[in-house]
């Protein structure tokens, strides 16, 4: 299996290493990072806008070229190789970039002509994947009146209409209701377990990259503040932390008392107590036989476990609401990729 | 198996014969588009007919009808439009994302020209069947026969495409739709500057003849004028031909430059 240009593809996976993009007046958008993501993986690249996301998404993509720094996408280089990197890849851009005016069916017919599919694959491989998105009974409709949801299924069948064997998912489930989004994240679950296609998927909803992603970017002002899987990022940052309420609000003394061989105790509920765990959530049977062999009852137990939101913090300092909130009020980070309008 | 296993770029011309159907089919279900350009141009045909109809009277006047006179400029605000729905439509295309989205794929910008151009021609084609038909039911005529109205509608097709290479180059330009729509008055203008009211040589304003001397609307005008009025008139015809064609090359070169280095990827 050979590219346009002769050159053998090693993987499906995205190698960079210190790519850089820089922009009007010195900003650095994407200032020097480096991932690596596997074949067959999902990659969650989370950040807030303007962290520079798209920016390396585009660079990937070989829609913008990188100054500085290299990058290998499907076994091409995407400075040297671009087509063959574009042969290899399918896209799903910030917007749903379609005609208002065609219909499924026509951008499907029109995608394929574009790539060289033969007509009789072409037709065939379009209608599986407009059935797959579930867009059967919308085919034939204008896109124009589709809803954000139907739009970003369509966006994503288009980006799998030539088999691309790595697929870049730019914020897919921006401003889309909880049926669309759950609907994505299981299409885009399924093709990298049952298709072993490759995900770069750029998010800023930590609870997208929890769900989906096997490993996880941090970016934030155009630097990977951290990167790992999401349980490596969760542990790294602390330990789970149990609370515990009796059903007798005299009882909370007690409660602490039996809660405070399994860890340090930390501020809980006025009418509990809490303690972060030493060994981690497997103490958690423990914890439940000791209150039973006291016979103290409980009226409500609860595990709080790190989350991204956590990491992003412990990484950057702020909270990933508070540097979104950042970002629209002074505006993106950096000069944006003038040909799309799109956030970095 | 993926295109990189195959290993083959698309072909030209299913590239072109795809973009031009879309192109079609986006100007065709966009009555917004349609409507406006070719009834515009029918509305100050009707109104300039019928208040200027005495011009005819004037000495040395070419012809008899002013509304036969006047047809020939409603072949050419068709071009107006054309310059405006071409840009708005790549330019509407930019911002929405669908050429990066073309950007992705093994996509020649000669495809894309070509493609985008299609939908400008259709409706060309159809203003200009449109112009003949209403122009001749409201008692126009055209000297030079069935064979001139084929020549006439041979010629303001290609203005029609000359006009619309020139809104390529504006939806390049342009950041936004609304900005493309912006150039209307400034063409307009530039087309009122030229014979569109009077014959050149009936023009005793200096300036303004010598202006509509240099502007090639003026001969583009007047090759459509000839095949109403005077017949075959070689001359008009290779100046009206000549300068569509001139545009045309001329635009298509700068736009096509302009998209290739829009179109640049790694």
């Amino acid at each position: 299996m050979s590219g346009r240009n002769g050159s053998q593809p090693q993987d499906n996976g995205i190698e960079a290493q210190g790519l850089v993009r820089e922009f009007k007046g010195g900003i650095r958008a994407v200032d020097g990072i480096d991932l690596r993501v596997e074949p067959g993986e999902i990659y969650g690249f989370l950040g807030p806008n303007g962290a520079g996301k798209s920016t390396t998404v585009h660079m990937l993509t070989t829609l913008l070229p990188p100054p500085a720094g290299s990058a290998r996408v499907a076994g091409y280089d995407v400075v040297g190789e671009g087509a063959a990197v574009r042969d290899s890849i399918g896209a799903a851009l910030q917007e749903a970039a379609l005609d208002p005016n065609l219909t499924a069916t026509e951008h499907m017919r029109l995608q394929g002509a574009l790539h060289g599919i033969p007509k009789a694959e072409r037709k065939r491989r379009g209608q599986a994947l407009i059935d797959r998105v579930g867009l059967t009974e919308a085919a034939g409709r204008k896109v124009g009146g589709y809803s954000g949801g139907m739009k970003r299924r369509l966006d994503l069948a288009l980006a799998l209409l030539h088999r691309p064997r790595v697929l870049f998912l730019d914020e897919p489930t921006t401003g889309l209701d909880i049926q669309s989004r759950t609907a994505l994240w299981d299409e885009v679950a399924r093709l990298s377990r049952d298709e072993g296609v490759t995900v770069f998927l750029t998010t800023q909803y930590l609870e997208e990259a929890d769900q989906l992603a096997d490993h996880v970017g941090i970016i934030d002002r155009g630097v990977i503040v951290a990167e790992g899987t999401t349980q490596a990022l969760k542990a790294e940052i602390g330990r789970p932390t149990v609370e515990v309420v009796p059903t007798d609000h005299a009882g909370r003394t007690r409660v602490a008392e039996l809660l405070e061989p399994f860890g340090e105790l930390v501020p809980g509920s006025p009418n509990g107590a809490a303690v972060r765990l030493d060994d981690g959530r497997e103490e958690l049977a423990d914890i439940i036989r000791a209150f039973d062999t006291a016979d103290v009852r409980i009226a409500n137990l609860e595990l709080h476990a790190p989350g991204l939101s956590d990491v992003f913090l412990a990484k950057t300092g702020r909270s990933l609401e508070g540097a979104q909130a950042e970002a629209t009020g002074q505006g993106e980070t950096g000069e944006q990729p003038t040909f799309e309008g799109s956030s970095a | 198996m993926s295109d990189a296993d195959r290993g083959n770029r698309p072909p030209l011309l299913l590239q072109i014969k795809e973009l031009a159907r879309r192109s079609v089919m986006r100007t065709l279900r966009q009555p917004a588009q349609i409507v406006p350009a070719t009834a515009f141009p029918l509305i100050l045909l009707a109104i300039n007919s019928a208040g200027l109809d005495s011009a005819a009277n004037l000495p040395g006047f070419p012809t008899d009808s002013y509304l036969t006179f006047a047809l020939a400029f409603a072949f050419l605000q068709a071009g107006v439009f054309a310059v405006i729905g071409t840009g708005q439509n790549l330019a509407e295309d930019n911002v929405n994302g669908f050429f990066s989205r073309m950007q992705l794929t093994p996509i020649r910008p000669a495809a894309l020209v070509a493609g985008q151009l299609a939908g400008t021609l259709a409706l060309g084609l159809f203003q200009a069947a449109t112009y003949i038909g209403v122009g001749l039911a409201a008692g126009g005529h055209i000297e030079a026969g069935i064979p001139g109205a084929l020549v006439l509608i041979a010629l303001a097709t290609l203005i029609t495409l000359a006009f619309g290479s020139i809104g390529l180059i504006a939806g390049m330009r342009a950041s936004t739709p609304e900005n493309v729509q912006g150039l209307f008055p400034v063409i307009f203008v530039f087309l009122f500057m030229s014979s569109m009211a009077l014959p050149r040589d009936l023009i005793e304003t200096d300036w303004f003849r010598t202006i509509a001397t240099y502007n090639p609307v003026s001969y583009m005008i007047e090759g459509i004028r000839s095949l109403l009025i005077t017949g075959w008139d070689a001359e008009a015809l290779a100046l009206g031909f000549g300068c569509a064609l001139t545009i045309l090359l001329i635009s298509l070169t700068v736009a096509t430059a302009s998209i290739r280095s829009r179109m640049v990827r790694t």
